[in-house]
C-alpha cells in the first residue's frame, strides 16, 4: 500500500496531465471546426472541376493526342505520395494511415517510390527503409495551394517523364469528427468521370477542347492535391480532439479513484493512531 | 433586366455569388463580355481584370487565371485567386511589384524567373483594379 503522500503527489501529477490534455482538446477544437470549414469551402471548387473535365473527356478527340496526364501504361513504377500529420497525440490515425502503405508497397511486384509529407509518414517510411523520393514539410492548418505547388509539379514532371507509370495519394478523409478513414485514390494519370452522352452539350471552347482540356488537368492535379490535405488536416484535428477528450475523461477518473484510495489510507492511520493511543493509555492505567 | 447567375469560386472559398447583368472576363484570346442567355461556353482566363455589373454598378476584381463555364444562364468562374477590388492591400500589392523588380536584376533560372514575371503581373493587375475602385467609386453604368 502506497503512502498517503505518494498517492497525494499521484492526483497532483494527474490533475496536470488533465489540464494539459485539456488545453489540447480545446486548441484541436477550435482548429477542427476552422479546419472542416475549409473542406466545405473547397468543394464547390473541386465538384466544379470534376464536372468540367467530364465534359472535356466526353469530346471526341484522335487518339494520338492523348494529353501527357492522361496517358495510361503498363506499370514499372509507382509513386505514392504520402499526407501525414507532424505531430502525433491524435489516437490511432498516423498508425492506420501507415498500415495501409506499408501494406500497399509490400503488395506491389514492381518499385515504389514514397513522397512524404508531414514528419509522421516520413518517419514510418525512413524506420521500415522505404524507397523514398522526396520530402516535403507539412504545409500546417491553414494550407494555401501555394504550399503544393513542388509536390505537384514533383509528381507530375516524374509522371510525365515515365519515372513513374502511376501515382497514388494516401491520405484520411474525413467522414465525421469521430470517423476518419485512410484511403487510397489515384492521382495520375487522371481518370475522368465518365459522363452520360446527354451531358456533353455544345460547349463553344475557346480557342478549342485540347487547350482547355491542357490547361484544366494540372489545375485538376493540384487541386485534387490541395483537396486531400485539407481533408487530412480536418480528420488530424478531429482524432487529435477525440484522443484529448478521452485523455481528460481518463484522468479524471484516475484521480477519482486514486481520491478514494488516499481518503481509505487517511482513514486506516488514522484508526491505526487512535488505537495506539487507547494500547497507551490503557496500559498505564493497569 | 435580364440577369444571371454568376458564382465565383476558389480553392479556398466562395468569392462570389449574385444575379449579374453584365461580366467582362479576360479569355486567353482577349476580353469576353458575357450578357444573360448566353450560349454554353468554356474557357481558359488569364490573369487580368474582372468586371461584374449588379443593378447597374460595375464591380472589379482581380484573377490571376483560372477557367470561365457558361451554361444554362448561369456563368462559373473557377479562379485560381481572385480578390475583391475593396479586398485588395495596395500597399502590399506595390511592394510585391518592388520585390519582382528587385529580383528581376539579377539572373535567374528560367523557372524563378517565370514565377516572379506570373507575380509581377499578378500585382500588377491588382494595382490596376484597387486604382479603378478609387476613380469610380459607385460609378453609374458606362453605357
Amino acid at each position: 500500500m502506497p503512502s498517503l503522500r505518494q498517492i497525494r503527489r499521484r492526483i497532483r501529477s494527474v490533475n496536470n496531465t488533465a489540464k494539459v490534455t485539456k488545453a489540447m482538446e480545446m486548441v484541436a477544437a477550435a482548429k477542427m471546426r476552422r479546419t472542416q470549414q475549409a473542406v466545405l469551402a473547397g468543394r464547390p471548387y473541386a465538384t466544379r472541376i470534376l464536372e468540367l473535365l467530364g465534359h472535356l473527356a466526353a469530346q471526341p478527340h484522335p487518339e494520338e493526342e492523348v494529353h501527357p496526364l492522361l496517358q495510361r501504361r503498363p506499370v514499372q513504377r509507382i509513386e505514392v505520395v504520402h499526407i501525414a500529420p507532424d505531430r502525433g497525440l491524435c489516437g490511432g490515425l498516423p498508425g492506420n494511415l501507415n498500415r495501409l502503405l506499408g501494406r500497399f508497397i509490400l503488395d506491389q511486384q514492381v518499385p515504389v517510390g514514397a513522397v512524404a509529407i508531414g514528419k509522421k509518414g516520413r518517419d514510418f517510411l525512413v524506420r521500415t527503409g522505404r524507397e523514398m523520393r522526396a520530402v516535403f514539410p507539412h504545409p500546417g492548418d491553414r494550407p494555401a495551394v501555394a504550399d503544393i505547388t513542388s509536390v505537384v509539379r514533383l509528381v507530375t514532371d516524374d509522371f510525365v517523364s515515365g519515372h513513374a507509370d502511376v501515382v497514388y495519394l494516401v491520405y484520411t478523409q474525413f467522414v465525421s469528427t469521430t470517423v476518419q478513414r485512410p484511403v487510397l485514390q489515384q492521382l495520375l494519370p487522371v481518370q475522368p468521370v465518365e459522363l452520360p452522352p446527354a451531358a456533353a452539350v455544345g460547349y463553344i471552347y475557346e480557342p478549342d477542347p485540347y487547350v482547355v482540356l491542357g490547361a484544366l488537368l494540372p489545375r485538376y492535379v493540384e487541386m485534387e492535391l490541395y483537396h486531400a490535405l485539407l481533408e487530412a488536416n480536418a480528420s488530424e484535428q478531429s482524432a487529435r480532439m477525440v484522443a484529448m477528450r478521452n485523455a481528460t475523461e481518463n484522468a479524471k477518473d484516475l484521480v477519482q479513484d486514486l481520491t478514494l484510495l488516499a481518503n481509505k489510507v487517511r482513514q486506516e492511520s488514522i484508526t491505526k493512531e487512535l488505537l495506539d493511543i487507547i494500547g497507551g493509555a490503557l496500559s498505564l492505567q493497569h | 433586366m435580364a440577369t444571371m447567375r454568376l458564382e465565383i469560386v476558389t480553392a479556398e472559398r466562395l468569392v462570389y455569388a449574385e444575379d449579374v447583368e453584365l461580366l467582362v472576363a479576360p479569355g486567353i484570346e482577349g476580353e469576353l463580355g458575357i450578357l444573360p442567355h448566353h450560349a454554353p461556353l468554356l474557357t481558359v482566363l488569364q490573369p487580368g481584370e474582372l468586371r461584374v455589373r449588379k443593378d447597374g454598378q460595375d464591380q472589379f476584381m482581380a484573377i490571376s487565371g483560372g477557367f470561365l463555364e457558361v451554361l444554362g444562364n448561369k456563368a462559373t468562374v473557377l479562379a485560381d485567386a481572385c480578390e475583391h477590388a475593396t479586398e485588395i492591400d495596395m500597399e502590399r500589392a506595390q511592394r510585391a511589384v518592388e520585390r519582382v523588380q528587385e529580383q528581376l536584376k539579377q539572373h535567374l533560372p528560367t523557372v524563378q524567373l517565370e514565377q516572379a514575371l506570373a507575380s509581377l503581373r499578378r500585382a500588377q493587375t491588382r494595382i490596376k483594379v484597387a486604382g479603378r475602385r478609387r476613380e469610380r467609386p459607385g460609378a453609374p453604368p458606362s453605357h
